[in-house]
This record gives C-alpha cells, sequence and structure tokens, in this order.
C-alpha cells in the first residue's frame, strides 16, 4: 500500500514538476499512439465500411482474417514487424528498426484489424433498408455511404476507442522494435517494464498512473463524442 | 388527358427465376393518384421499387415522362424527380428536422423555410429539434412524409404508409397527401391492402395478382362495376387467394 501511496505522490510531483524526462516519454508514447491510431483509422474505416456494405459471400475470407487480427498478440506482430525491418529483412533497407517509425508501423498492424473488423460490425448493424431509402431520397453512391457511417458512428467510435485502448498499453511490440532507448524509443509502458525491473516501483507505479490518467482523457473525450452521436 | 408520367410495356421482375412482376401495360398519368391493392406477396412493393428506379427491371420498358429506361439512363437524376414512403418509417439517430433535411442535402439545397412549412403541415413543429427515435410510430411516419414532400418531388409512391397506424394518424396522412396531390400535381402511387383507403384517395384504383395487374379502372367503375370477376370478388371482400 505504502508503494502505491508513494507512487502516486510522485506521479503528482512530476507531473507538476514537467520533469523533461517524462514529458518526453509521455509525448513519444502519445506520439507514437497518436499516429498509429490516425492511420488505421484513415485505413481501417473505409475498408470496414467498404466490407460492411459488401454481400455476405464476398466478404467471407476477409472478414474471418480481420477477426483473426484482432487477436493477434502484440509480442508476435513486434516479432513479425522485427524480422521485416532488421538488416536482412525485405524493408531492412528503411533503416526504420528502433525508431519510433518501426514502433508505429508495428501498432498499425495491431490496431488495424480492431478499426476495420468493428467498423465493419457497426456498419452491418445499421438497418438493412436504409440504403434503399436513402437511394430513394436521391443520395448517389458516396452520400449513400456517407449517411450510413454517420448512422453507425457510435460502432465506429467505440472501433476506435477500442483500437486505442489495445495500442496505449501494448508493450510486447514496441519493445521488440522500438527497443526503449533511453530519449530515442522509450515510450510509458516500456519505461514501466524498465523501472520495475530495476526496482524503482515508485517511478514505476508513477508512470503507470499517468498512462491511466492518459487512456481515461483519451477513452472520456470519444465516449463524449460517441455519447453526442447518440442523441 | 394528362400526359404521361409512367408508360409501362412487358414489363417484368424476376428474382432467382421466379416472376415477381409481370405487368403487360401501365400508363400513369401526371398528377393522378393511382392506387394498386392487392394481397401481400403480389408485388406491389416490387412495382414501387421500380418505379423509383431502385431496381432495375428483368425485361420490358419503362418510359418515364417520354424516356426510355435503358443503360443510359440518367438514374440518379430520375431518382431525383419521384420518392418512396415506405411502410416502416426508416429514420436516422437524428434530430426531426436533420431527418426532413436529408434528401434536400443531397441535391445540394438549402434548409430554408420550407422545413418549418412541412413540419407545420404534418403537426410537428415541436418536436423539430427532438431526437427522432423518441417519437411514436404515428410521428416517425408523419417525419417520412415531410421528408419526402419537401422535396416537392414530380411522383411520390407511398408503399403501404399507414397500415400499422391509428385512425387519428391515418386521416392526418390521408389528408396531407390528398392536398399535396391537387395542390402541386404530384402523380401519387399508393400500394394498399385496404380497399376502404383505395376508395377514398384513389382516382383510378388497380388490382394485382401475383405479379399481375389484373384492371385498373376508375375508381367508381372500379368499385361497381369492375371487368374482371377477381376484383369484383376482391371488391365484396371474398378470398381471391
Amino acid at each position: 500500500m505504502d508503494e502505491i501511496f508513494r507512487g502516486f505522490l510522485h506521479a503528482l510531483r512530476f507531473i507538476f514538476s514537467a520533469d523533461p524526462a517524462l514529458v518526453e516519454i509521455v509525448w513519444l508514447s502519445m506520439r507514437v499512439t497518436g499516429v498509429a491510431l490516425f492511420i488505421s483509422t484513415l485505413i481501417g474505416v473505409p475498408v470496414g465500411a467498404a466490407l460492411g456494405l459488401t454481400r455476405r459471400r464476398a466478404r467471407g475470407l476477409i472478414a474471418a482474417l480481420l477477426y483473426t487480427g484482432m487477436g493477434l498478440p502484440p509480442v508476435v506482430v513486434g516479432l513479425f514487424v522485427y524480422l521485416m525491418l532488421s538488416r536482412s529483412g525485405p524493408l531492412g533497407m528503411l533503416d526504420w528498426l528502433f525508431t519510433p517509425s518501426a514502433m508505429i508501423a508495428a501498432q498499425i498492424i495491431i490496431a488495424f484489424p480492431l478499426v476495420a473488423g468493428l467498423t465493419m460490425t457497426a456498419v452491418q448493424g445499421v438497418d438493412a433498408n436504409l440504403p434503399l431509402q436513402v437511394r430513394a431520397l436521391g443520395a448517389n453512391r458516396a452520400q449513400e455511404i456517407w449517411t450510413i457511417l454517420r448512422e453507425a458512428r457510435i460502432g465506429v467510435i467505440a472501433a476506435i476507442v477500442a483500437a486505442f485502448g489495445g495500442i496505449v498499453s501494448e508493450v510486447g511490440a514496441v519493445m521488440l522494435v522500438g527497443g526503449n532507448i533511453e530519449g530515442k524509443t522509450r515510450v510509458l509502458t516500456t519505461a514501466i517494464v524498465l523501472n520495475t525491473r530495476t526496482g524503482d516501483f515508485d517511478l514505476a507505479i508513477a508512470l503507470g498512473i499517468i498512462l491511466l490518467g492518459l487512456a481515461f482523457a483519451a477513452n472520456a473525450a470519444l465516449l463524449q463524442l460517441q455519447k453526442r452521436g447518440g442523441d | 388527358m394528362a400526359e404521361l408520367v409512367y408508360r409501362i410495356r412487358g414489363l417484368k421482375k424476376e428474382y432467382a427465376d421466379r416472376v415477381v412482376v409481370d405487368i403487360e401495360q401501365l400508363d400513369i398519368h401526371t398528377g393522378e393518384f393511382l392506387v394498386i391493392v392487392g394481397p401481400s406477396g403480389a408485388g406491389k412493393s416490387t412495382l414501387l421499387r421500380l418505379l423509383n428506379f431502385l431496381e432495375p427491371p428483368t425485361s420490358g420498358e419503362i418510359y418515364f415522362q417520354d424516356q426510355l429506361l435503358g443503360a443510359s439512363s440518367p438514374l440518379l437524376e430520375w431518382r431525383r424527380r419521384v420518392t418512396t414512403v415506405f411502410q416502416r418509417p426508416i429514420l436516422l439517430r437524428a434530430r426531426v428536422r436533420e431527418n426532413i433535411v436529408l434528401g434536400l442535402s443531397f441535391r445540394d439545397e438549402r434548409a430554408d423555410d420550407r422545413i418549418e412549412k412541412i413540419l407545420a403541415r404534418v403537426g410537428l413543429s415541436a418536436f423539430a429539434q427532438q431526437p427522432a427515435h423518441k417519437l411514436s410510430g404515428g410521428e416517425l411516419q408523419r417525419v417520412a412524409l415531410a421528408r419526402a414532400l419537401v422535396i416537392n418531388p414530380s411522383v411520390l409512391l407511398l408503399d403501404e404508409p399507414t397500415a400499422n397506424l391509428d385512425p387519428y394518424n391515418v386521416g392526418m396522412i390521408e389528408e396531407i397527401v390528398r392536398e399535396h396531390n391537387r395542390a402541386q400535381r404530384t402523380t401519387v402511387v399508393l400500394v394498399t391492402h385496404n380497399i376502404f383507403q383505395a376508395r377514398r384517395l384513389g382516382t383510378r384504383v388497380g388490382l394485382m395478382l401475383g405479379g399481375r395487374l389484373i384492371e385498373v379502372n376508375a375508381t367508381n367503375a372500379f368499385f361497381n362495376s369492375a371487368s374482371d370477376p377477381r376484383t369484383a370478388a376482391f371488391v365484396r371482400g371474398e378470398m381471391i387467394y
């Protein structure tokens, strides 16, 4: 209990003193997760919407692959990205290994199936007669898809929330491809692992509390959006 | 005789080799109120989808305002002159006003005072800012009707719009549609099970059975001197299917 309490005080001290090392870790965590989530949303929402609007038989295999992807262990994704980006790998020439770019790539692979799969489910959940009604009101194809997506927005936001939760707390992949290098690729989750291993529990707890706070703030903002969409 | 909106010849619609609509000939005139009656599964709703260009026919000819429907027809433009109110109102999870504006937004038209006028006409001015999904069944259908009328279509297709409503809402919807038909010369095609409603509203009434149009006649003649014995039997309330 003492350690948790000390960790909590430590976190408050860190936050209010705006410790430069901590600010850097938090900033990098948010940057990596934010960019990965943005790209996953940019690709995942249209792919999920297209699949949701496609006839059942045609989307079968892709849907099965997406659902499998939703359960991918991050450490396996990390291993895959590591092999792809290693010097002898097919993408070795990018020289991304142990950089934030590699961490973003790994997080995109984790987040994309969540965004696309859950968006597909949300679009499938929209009234099956809505496309017909929208066309009867004079919508062109783009207007029809946009209207259906708007109608599925609660589910689409839930997909983004789930993907955010999946990557912000993820440690296996970013540890493997980022390497937890101080000042370069150290993020909140990898810093927590390091401080736990070195016995610096109150710092680990402080970082954990900050991570939870950030996750809570981001989810609260997304849920607020969802609530407004549901009214 | 008024000009034709639709001229239909040898129209067929099949689903997996099952003929759902098989109409030899049907002319629909500008400004008329045509009611199609018939039992469930007669092909009435499919006919409306064909008239709204939501589905292509399997074979046959549909002339819309003197232009033959074909591969190069401007379908979107035609579809924007016609609209359908379905039996079950399908509204967006949004406020009433946003629902009514939907068809206008597809046409890049501004939501001007037409919205307030139509809301007042359907008795829903006080509900404009309410979430649509909190309305009753009758109110929902009135929103759907307002959304259709506000775009001022040349042709209004009604697919059993009052089937599950109480007499107050039935009366109100019938009055609004009749008034719009007369004031705007909007062509109305109503599909219904209710022969009393057909009698109240139609300038002509047609009977559909098994995808075929058995008879189309002026309302009075349809009910009092039907030329086909099946029509006469249907009007008498006999089971003809």
